[in-house]
């Protein structure tokens, strides 16, 4: 089970740099990324908990079915968090490209409205 | 002015977070027989059931696909919101021009680079069909198979340029395309209704016999699956039209 | 069986094909089409309430029946909770729709579509009873969420408000996907019911199922705004349009609340039956710091809609309280005051937009005494400041009077005591502003270096801005006179507490769903006597009143006082000063509320 443990402290590294790297942003396009690098932390956890060591692929096209296959239903979940990523960094690039065009900067910290 | 005291806030709770991980994770995972069963069953009914072999395109599509249809409008909706937040709110009517595209070139892209990429086209158009169709049976399914779809006219922009691209995928047909995608998804789920079964409910002719697995076998899974494939290809490709005509306006604009 | 998926279906199938087809239709047209799906989602809403009156509704989609006791797909548990909160969503939804007749030159079809989208996901949320597919709907409203924010795109206060919003919310919602992967990875089940039943029989010891349960419930706390979560509310909530604003405040943030309950009740309730306490006791803390927060915040801004937004946040910590109770009688008093809430929210925001509509502006001072044109929305603005305070006959006021009732009962009387104070800064500010825009009263610019942001905005509307068309100001009085009808007959508050005791049946609920087993009768309930509590509400608005005075005119108070008043502001500078409009602060106070609330469970959990 070593492999759960190092998976799981993998994906707590993930998700602690990425939000240090959102905590610490000058950039906005920068910024985006670091939400893609705090998202892979759930890639890494999810496959983590669907992997069976030993197990293969659960496409039985030329196996027959048996136990040792790794978890379908996580990797079904994976596929809609891979989708969930690719559009909520569609809309925050979209926001982004509007917010260098209205501001001339992509310093999130530079301009700002809502202090108070 | 950042508050000042930021650094200290997050690396205070990031240590509380990091132990918060540590003690989850020294009771997982739990004991086999209990977390594997959802695996057993799926893995154990989706040949005999269902006739599908890919075990992940058969969760997505039937046993849990009220998830897929949620998922599919994420992207749809987003796609609609890219759009929305790009759109030109000051563009002059007209600007769009083909003459105005003319530097939309991408890149300086040689002969050698552009004869080799237009040679690639074809055959990523037939790989992006052959991932999308065969989604129930090997790795792939409509998402997958669509992202690829949508890479064929961006190598066209690469190639050519953004009025060649632009010309393929004329932008009002494209949402009209996405929109039947997305839409078919539900109507097939809503079909079950009329025929008195749950929503979703897998009517179609799942395929004869037991072992009886081929293109068409699955009964809505593959309808459901290709649909998907549709809309996928429609909104990733209006997602790079929006971006691309952006960028390509501010260079116009000179900026 | 043919309605359960319908509230979500219906929406996303219209938004569809108003994409496809909308650009060749009039603008009249698309706006007939959304009122009347929003309309037919109400209704149906509606008979799912009734049909869900004697037993939960259990709807299993595509057929995939338990087998075993194992919940292979996935079903809606449609209880009247559930299905109320469903029908409240869609009602505002209309009610948005109807302000946005007039409204700004949508871009196509999109405007509605992603309304009607954002419909489908709000009600498959209410409705849900599995945690991905829970996850799923949440995105689904993010999404759509995000870019209705961000929909003004040409201006920058709509797209940092959305930036910080979809920032703050992804962040919460990959938390509460990785609680979901560590209860799935413990116990192998998203269904609530088997998850329940799973991690009761299997308890994986630790402080796994508290760390699992915090973890979920983070995405959804951020969405409810929950301190120190709430940061991105304020910015959203100020610079989004006014019909989305309506939806937002009214239920959206409502809904986290609702999750983060529901997710409670319906897995972890028995797994952490144990240590009901500490959770509890989670809840009032989060409760009582968002209510002050919120309440102070609100009482220092001078922008219309912000002002109203951080009212929401503090009302919101009034319902975690009211959670927090973990009682029946609590849980029925939060669902009464939602409903107060959420109607008399949404006619302030309209209020709001009808000003914007006629001043281009929505900002205390730039508006002064420009209100006296407007009477009527003057007294609508009134009317909602009393429904915030709780007065007779708002709903808020029954639901205040049976939290205070249960709190009591629970040997917790101060939490009344706090929920009162949101009632009178909230109102109070209303009535300031209100009196400055429409009465003209007190000074023309800020009295000293006031530090509210001035969020420039433009007007959203085209056309004559001589007069407010009806579609903008019958919403605004239909719904605020909801909020005052409709929790005055018993009947409807016997409904909320019994729909409560379902949703805290969390055994039952678990036979139910995977078993088939008809739940118990719901004992009987009684309502809290509302005429006792009588002295509240006059309390609330005296102090409110007295406080929104003294604010308008500070001379009147003499230099004494004054020095009170400024040693006051001075205390709650550092409060103010968290509000950096820096979506990399909210990130910081976001990790440091997860670290903080996690301890305290840990602690709190020792076994």
């Amino acid at each position: 089970m070593i492999y759960f443990y190092a998976a799981m402290a993998v994906a707590a590294w993930l998700f602690l740099v990425g939000v240090y790297g959102i905590v610490t942003s000058r950039n906005l396009i920068h910024l985006c990324l670091c939400l893609v690098v705090v998202q892979a932390s759930t890639y890494v956890l999810l496959t983590a908990v669907g992997y069976r060591p030993g197990g293969i692929a659960p496409i039985f096209a030329d196996v027959k079915q048996t136990d040792k296959a790794v978890d379908p239903v996580i990797q079904a979940l994976m596929l809609t968090d891979i989708v969930v990523e690719a559009t909520v960094v569609a809309l925050l690039l979209a926001l982004t490209v509007q917010i260098k065009k209205k501001t001339g900067t992509l310093n999130p910290d530079k301009v700002n409205l809502m202090r108070g | 002015m950042r508050h000042p005291g930021r650094m200290g806030i997050f690396f205070t709770g990031a240590a509380a977070v990091a132990a918060l991980y540590a003690l989850s994770a020294i009771r997982l995972p739990g004991p086999e027989d209990v977390r594997g069963e959802y695996m057993r069953i799926i893995n154990g009914e989706c040949v005999t059931f269902r006739h599908v072999t890919d075990a992940v395109t058969a969760v997505n599509f039937d046993f849990r696909g009220f998830d897929t249809l949620g998922e599919e409008f994420i992207l749809f909706v987003s796609v609609m919101g890219t759009l929305v937040l790009l759109r030109q709110t000051d563009a002059k009517p007209g600007a769009w021009a083909p003459d105005a595209l003319s530097p939309g070139r991408a890149v300086g892209a040689s002969d050698a680079l552009r004869v080799w990429i237009l040679a690639m086209t074809g055959p990523t158009v037939l790989f992006g069909i052959y991932t999308v169709i065969h989604g129930q049976l090997t790795p792939g399914g409509g998402f997958q198979g669509g992202v690829i779809l949508a890479t064929a006219p961006l190598l066209l922009y690469l190639a050519e340029s953004f009025d060649v691209f632009r010309r393929i995928t004329s932008h009002r047909y494209l949402e009209i395309v996405e929109a039947v995608g997305a839409g078919a998804y539900g109507v097939i789920g809503l079909l079950a209704l009329f025929r008195g079964r749950e929503f979703m409910a897998n009517i179609f002719h799942l395929g004869k016999g037991g072992n009886d697995i081929n293109l068409f076998s699955g009964g809505t899974i593959p309808v459901i699956n290709a649909a998907v494939g549709i809309e996928v290809t429609a909104g990733f490709v209006l997602l790079l039209y929006a971006f691309l005509q952006e960028m390509l306006e501010r260079k116009e604009a000179g900026s | 069986m043919w309605f359960p998926p319908l509230p979500v279906v219906i929406p996303l199938i219209v938004a569809a094909s108003l994409v496809a087809i909308g650009a060749y239709l009039p603008r009249r047209v698309l706006d007939l089409v959304a009122c009347a799906t929003a309309a037919s989602v109400f209704a149906i809403c509606c008979h799912l309430v009734a049909a869900s009156a004697d037993q939960p509704i259990v709807y299993w989609f595509g057929g995939w029946r338990p087998e075993h006791r194992f919940a292979l797909g996935i079903c809606f548990v449609i209880d009247q909770a559930g299905a109320g909160l469903a029908a409240l969503v869609s009602l505002l939804v209309l009610a948005a729709f109807l302000f946005s007749w007039q409204y700004f030159e949508s871009v196509k079809s999109l405007y509605h579509a992603l309304m009607l989208v954002f419909l489908a996901g709000m009600c498959g949320m209410c409705l849900t009873g599995d945690l991905f597919n829970l996850f799923v709907w949440f995105e689904l409203m993010s999404a759509s969420g995000v870019a209705l924010c961000g929909y003004k795109s040409e201006e920058f206060g709509p797209l940092q408000g959305a930036l910080n919003f979809a920032i703050l919310n992804t962040l919460g919602a990959y938390l509460s996907l990785t609680g979901v992967a560590i209860v799935y990875a413990s116990v192998g089940a998203l269904n609530f019911a088997q998850a329940s039943a799973s991690l009761a029989a299997h308890d994986p010891g630790g402080w796994l199922v508290p760390i699992a349960f915090l973890f979920v419930i983070s995405g959804f706390l951020v969405k409810a705004a929950a301190f120190p979560f709430h940061f991105w509310l304020a910015d959203a909530h100020a610079v989004a349009p006014t019909p989305v604003c309506i939806l937002f405040s009214g239920v959206m943030v409502e809904l986290g609340l609702y999750a983060a309950a529901r997710v409670y009740w319906s897995v972890f309730a028995i797994p952490l039956a144990a240590h009901s306490s500490v959770t509890g006791a989670l809840f009032l803390t989060i409760g009582t710091l968002t209510v002050i927060v919120g309440g102070i915040e609100c009482f220092s801004q001078r922008h219309l809609k912000r002002l109203l937004a951080f009212s929401t946040i503090s009302h919101t910590g009034v319902m975690f309280l009211g959670v927090g109770l973990l009682s029946a009688d609590g849980l029925g008093g939060t669902a009464i005051y939602l409903l107060g809430h959420g109607l008399v929210k949404g006619g302030l925001f309209i209020c709001a937009g009808i000003l914007l509509h006629r001043f281009r502006s929505v900002d205390e001072f730039e508006l002064h005494g420009k209100g006296r044109e407007l009477p009527w929305t003057g007294l609508l603005l009134l009317l909602g400041a009393l429904g915030l305070a709780g007065m007779p006959p708002f709903a808020t006021f029954f639901g205040e009077g049976q939290l205070a009732d249960s709190a009591r009962r629970h040997g917790l009387g101060w939490v009344s005591g706090v929920m009162m104070l949101s009632g009178i800064l909230t109102s109070a500010a209303v009535l300031r502003i209100g009196g400055r825009i429409f009465l003209g009263w007190g000074l023309r610019r800020p009295f000293d270096s006031d530090e509210a942001p001035a969020i420039p905005m433009e007007s959203e509307t085209h056309g004559g801005h001589r007069n407010t068309p009806g579609t903008m100001w019958l919403p605004a009085l239909a719904l605020i006179a909801g909020a005052m009808a409709v929790a005055l007959a018993p009947s409807v508050r016997i409904a909320a507490l019994r729909a409560a005791h379902r949703m805290e049946d969390t055994r039952g609920v678990t036979d139910h769903v995977l078993l088939g087993t008809p739940m118990a009768a719901v004992p009987e309930v009684h309502i809290a006597p509302a005429l006792g509590e009588l002295w509240k509400p006059a309390v609330n608005v005296a102090c409110a009143a007295l406080l929104a005075l003294a604010a308008l005119f500070p001379r009147a108070l003499g230099r004494a006082r004054r020095a009170v008043v400024h040693a006051i502001e001075r205390a709650i500078h550092p409060l103010r000063a968290m509000h950096t409009g820096r979506v990399g602060d909210y990130v910081a106070w976001f990790i440091l509320g997860v670290g903080v609330y996690g301890a305290m469970l840990v602690f709190g959990y020792r076994r």
